[in-house]
């Protein structure tokens, strides 16, 4: 199996009263296709960063990164976020829903950005599949933390993406729910064959995945 | 391409659960655009009105009119004009009431014929204006009756002969309410005057012919024939056509000028827009960060609340042009005494138009500052909450800047109608509104600076309030600011103009005018004067005469040489001139040498300084004065400077003694009296014995220019509250979007053991700052403005009436503490944990 992702001497600089702060310095990995990875580290280590360069949220200050063939560093703002609509899902921390959709809108979103057919049918079945069937018309403020990040799930796999990242995706729920959602993602990541990184701080949740890369200072430290 | 369909999805979803939030920002413009198009739509009412009622403004096809005697020659042109015609002299007089005793100074028309040809003399009752010419008896205005307590039926008394009221006039054609509470008039019939002995030698008489043309004479063809000899002869004439255009053009401006006080209200709900969806976009930084996450461009994710604003923005400028439409059926009360013609709201589809074209650009455009900051927000906002985006100028953010500035000066330009008024006009309200943040900032900066931190926590929590997150005290007290000086400086010019009138007759200052006594009368004038115990501080003679040349330069001339820089009014208006051997205490010599006497066969004349550099008359200029017939030339010995602003004669030429003693003339008296009721007891003994002589009291002149202030006034107040009430709106609107920071902050202090007592004087505390800073800032700028009007302008002192000025101030700050405690109500009334479930 090929690389799905990859960086090469990946570094990020910030600029903060005058003085340069490296948070991310030449951090090369390789990650395979259809893999679940971890990516673990105390606060401030450089794990978010990492991920929001992978994910081409944000632009690094040297270095590339490929991601399923793309160069992320040659493209613009506007050219990254076709990108992640093609080939990423994401789940938060927060869940990150659009307060004012309902559970099926939110759902809907990722696909009607692609001009998709039939995106309701498809966003019904998603959110049957995370036991929410019958809350699709709520509104994230009428929702449990559980069931807002089942439906940040079913958004996530909403368009079919080939990799995943998933920020602390249990960070803001109980231990009860948390293994439930953890279930449902490695289960729902299985089905659809997705590449997972998961930033965590949970060694539990790490140990669940394929590999875990460790970060310290902006550097891995071991892979 | 972007999918528009999911875009306006996308809009409608995002905006349903925020749409009454949304409607609250744009209610800021509502007022505005319901002041702009209940203007526009007065403005094609009065068009429309003055269209179909032009020939009762001037009631007649011609009208040709003189106030100087008409010489033969003229007369045969005037009397060879085909048609009906009818014949009114008017002139000031003095009235007198025998029931009551009082008089008064007012204008006597004594007429003959048919007029009004077209419209009518409105009376009570109708056939009084008719049958006061057979049976001959007078119809005198409304207000002068009610002021004497007079009735029809009751007696005047005019000159030499008594005149039963046949009824009271209540509209004359073509004349404003203003007009008639300056003179009042009063009706008499022609035939009648010679009886009054009103008519004398050197009386200020105007006359005009009223000329009702057969259905097959073109008037303007005739007024081509003839309207140059009228002219050369000295001679006015109006035409429906002309009469209409005149009038047309004067309220045009007078619109023009509403409608740029409603575009001012409407700025400033603009920046409350713009200032409210400046909030609403940073709560929606996260949304919109995370569909940049989901793959969202900045370009859709922009036009996703293009759209918000656009749908939104036309629903206000609808419910802006429905208001408005209602306002202007009110408008017409309103400004009606300013107006010749009586007005019936028309449904101006063109006012209608322009209202929802202007909604919709200027609330995109004033929203467009904020949402451009939309294009900049990152997608990793979704993972760093601390993350902030780069704060650099946005080029498109100036665009926006520039494009908000040329649409203020294109609109102001189409209104005024001149590039340069429009720049003026734009310049004006980029300082007032800097002026404004300035003076708001150096407030708030004393506030925080010099309050007493040893005062209670609640008042030391109300002031922080003013400073938190997202405040939006500058724009409140800007945009409230605003509207209160607008109605502070009125309230202060008022206060300047009658405090000028009444200083100007202080002390042993002449305070009362008698004009129009005849050589004859003029000893025995002065000798009842003096028996009444009254001073003459002065008695004048006055020779009236017109400028025929000034260094061989006619009317004429001055027709066919537009590069002269002379006024052309020079030539067309009557001098009322002086002579005398020396100067008086309001004047003085600054060029050229005074001569009091004639030298040899040279008259060398006095001109008053502006006069002459105005008109670039220089000393050593020859002028020929037409003195009723008789051609004199002078020359210019010197200028005067001319202190107008005392209760003096003051004349623009002065001749020297020895020339114009035989010349026909007139004199006026100045004297001083020391209350109302000698003054009412000697105009009384004049008019019995001198019924020809005009008195001028300066206390009608207060109560006259108070009358026309206060309908002036009025008009202003009515558009300035426009920007007041915009202010509140402003206010009520930024209450609520700050509504969740206050319950945050509520919950945590009533958590934390506040009372409800405590958070509404917290909040009051607040809302009263806000209020007394807005005031404040609004009443020293309307203060400073004021002061330099009265200073560099008028002259005089500023000292204005403070008691409306404190009312006001007291007015608004309450009203911005009623409307910040009802928001807080429904939070403080209920359980911290039942808000925060809600909310």
């Amino acid at each position: 199996m090929g690389s799905i992702l990859s960086t090469e001497n990946l570094t990020k600089t910030y600029t903060s009263a005058g003085r340069q702060l490296t948070v991310l310095e030449h951090v090369n990995m390789q990650v395979e296709e259809g893999s679940t990875l971890a990516i673990v580290g105390p606060s401030g280590s450089g794990k978010t960063t990492l991920l929001g360069l992978c994910a081409g949220l944000d632009s690094a200050s040297s270095g590339s990164v490929l991601l399923n063939g793309i160069r992320l560093e040659s493209l613009n703002e506007d050219q990254r976020a076709e990108v992640r609509n093609q080939h990423i899902g994401f789940i938060f921390q927060n869940f990150q829903l659009l307060p004012t959709l309902t559970a099926l809108e939110n759902v809907m979103v990722p696909m009607e950005l692609r001009r998709q057919k039939n995106v309701r049918s498809k966003a019904q079945d998603l959110l049957e599949k995370v036991g929410l069937k019958d809350r699709s018309h709520h509104y994230p403020v009428q929702l449990s933390g559980g069931e807002q990040q089942r439906v940040s799930l079913a958004r996530a796999f909403a368009n079919t993406p080939s990799i995943l990242f998933a920020d602390e995706p249990t960070g803001n729920l109980d231990v009860e729910t948390s293994e439930r959602i953890e279930n449902l993602l490695f289960s729902l990541n299985r089905e659809a064959g997705t590449t997972l990184i998961v930033v965590t701080h949970n060694v539990e949740l790490a140990a669940r995945t394929g590999k875990i890369i460790r970060i310290k200072g902006g550097k891995l430290v071991n892979e | 391409m972007t999918n528009f369909g999911w875009l306006v999805q996308m809009a409608w979803r995002d905006s349903r659960k925020n749409f009454s939030r949304l409607l609250l920002f744009i209610s800021s413009i509502i007022l505005g655009i319901a002041a702009l198009v209940s203007i526009f739509a007065l403005g094609d009412s009065l068009s429309y009105e003055i269209d179909q009622q032009a020939a009762s403004l001037i009631g007649a096809d011609l009208e040709v009119s003189n106030n100087k005697p008409i010489p033969a020659n003229v007369q045969k042109i005037i009397d060879s004009i085909p048609g009906e015609r009818s014949e009114q002299r008017s002139f000031s007089s003095m009235v007198y009431f025998p029931k009551t005793g009082g008089t008064r100074l007012i204008q006597v028309r004594a007429l003959e014929g048919a007029f009004p040809y077209y419209g009518s003399l409105e009376t009570t009752p109708a056939a009084a204006s008719k049958q006061f010419l057979q049976k001959r008896t007078a119809l005198v205005d409304r207000a002068l009756l009610l002021q004497f307590n007079a009735k029809p039926g009751d007696s005047i008394r005019l000159g030499n002969t008594g005149f039963i009221i046949e009824g009271e006039l209540t509209g004359v054609p073509g004349q404003t309410g203003l007009a008639a509470s300056v003179a009042p008039i009063v009706f008499i019939p022609l035939q009648s005057l010679p009886e009054t002995g009103l008519e004398q030698k050197g009386s200020r008489i105007s006359t005009s012919y009223f000329y009702k043309t057969a259905k097959n004479v073109d008037v303007n063809a005739l007024v081509d024939k003839i309207g140059p000899r009228l002219k050369q002869a000295g001679m006015n004439y109006d035409t429906i056509a002309s009469k209409k255009e005149e009038t047309a053009r004067s309220f045009r401006d007078l619109s023009r000028f509403l409608s740029l006080i409603g575009f001012i209200a409407l700025l400033l709900g603009c920046i409350g827009v713009a200032s409210a969806i400046h909030i609403y976009v940073k709560e929606k930084i996260n949304s919109i960060a995370l569909l940049r996450c989901l793959g969202a461009t900045s370009r859709q994710a922009f036009l996703i609340f293009l759209i918000q604003i656009i749908t939104i923005g036309f629903i206000g400028s609808i419910a802006g042009v429905i208001l408005g439409t209602l306002i202007q059926q009110l408008l017409p009360v309103v400004i009606q005494d300013l107006l010749p013609v009586k007005i019936n709201p028309i449904f101006s589809w063109n006012a209608i138009g322009k209202g929802l074209v202007l909604g919709l650009i200027i609330s995109v455009l004033f929203a467009l500052l904020p949402l451009v900051s939309i294009r900049k927000i990152s997608p990793l906002q979704t993972i760093r909450m601390s993350y902030q985006p780069n704060t650099a100028r946005d080029p498109l953010a100036w665009a926006v800047y520039a494009l908000i500035l040329l649409f203020i000066v294109v609109f102001t330009r189409i209104q005024l109608r001149s590039w340069s008024q429009a720049l003026i006009f734009t310049i004006s309200v980029i300082f007032a509104f800097a002026l404004l943040t300035l003076i708001a900032r150096l407030l708030m900066w004393a506030i925080r600076k010099f309050f007493p931190s040893s005062w209670s926590y609640l008042w030391r929590q109300g002031l922080s309030n003013l400073f938190r997150p997202n405040n939006q005290t500058t724009l409140l007290i800007v945009s409230i600011g605003l509207g209160t000086a607008l109605i502070c400086t009125l309230l202060f010019i008022q206060s300047i103009l009658l405090q000028r009138v009444t200083l100007s007759s202080s002390g042993n200052q002449p305070n009362m005018v008698l004009f129009d006594i005849q050589t004859a009368q003029k000893e025995a004038v002065k000798k009842l004067t003096l028996a009444q115990g009254l001073p003459v501080n002065d008695i004048v003679p006055i020779v009236n005469m017109r400028l025929e040349s000034i260094n061989n330069i006619t009317a004429e001339t001055l027709r066919k040489d537009s590069t002269l820089s002379i006024q052309p009014w020079v030539f067309n208006r009557e001098y009322r001139v002086t002579f005398r051997d020396s100067l008086i205490s309001s004047e003085k010599i600054t060029k050229g040498t005074w001569k009091g006497k004639v030298e040899g066969n040279i008259i060398t004349v006095s001109v008053e300084e502006g006069y002459a550099t105005r008109n670039k008359i220089l000393i050593g200029d020859t002028m020929v004065f037409n003195v009723q017939g008789t051609m004199m030339q002078t020359v210019v010995g010197s200028y005067r400077k001319v202190d107008w602003n005392r209760v003096q004669t003051n004349f623009l030429v002065v001749f020297p003694a020895g020339v114009l003693e035989k010349a026909p003339q007139f004199h006026v008296l100045l004297t001083h009296v020391p209350n109302e009721e000698t003054s009412a007891k000697f105009q009384q003994l004049l008019v019995r014995s001198y019924p020809n002589i005009s008195v001028i009291d300066l206390n009608l002149v207060l109560s006259i220019l108070d009358d026309i202030l206060g309908k002036i006034g009025f008009v202003i107040r009515f558009m300035a509250g426009f920007c007041i009430v915009t202010g509140l709106i402003v206010l009520i609107a930024s209450v609520l979007i700050s509504k969740y920071q206050r319950i945050q902050e509520s919950v945590l202090l009533r958590t934390l053991g506040a009372s409800k007592k405590q958070i509404y004087v917290i909040n009051a505390i607040e809302y009263f700052f806000i209020g007394a800073m807005a005031a404040i800032t609004g009443i020293l700028l309307a203060a400073i403005g004021s002061w330099a009007l009265a200073k560099f302008s008028f002259e005089t002192s500023f000292d204005p009436n403070w008691l409306p000025i404190f009312l006001i101030f007291t007015l608004i700050c309450m009203l911005t503490v009623i409307i910040g405690l009802i928001n807080i109500r429904s939070i403080v009334s209920r359980s911290p944990l039942e808000v925060l479930r809600q909310e």
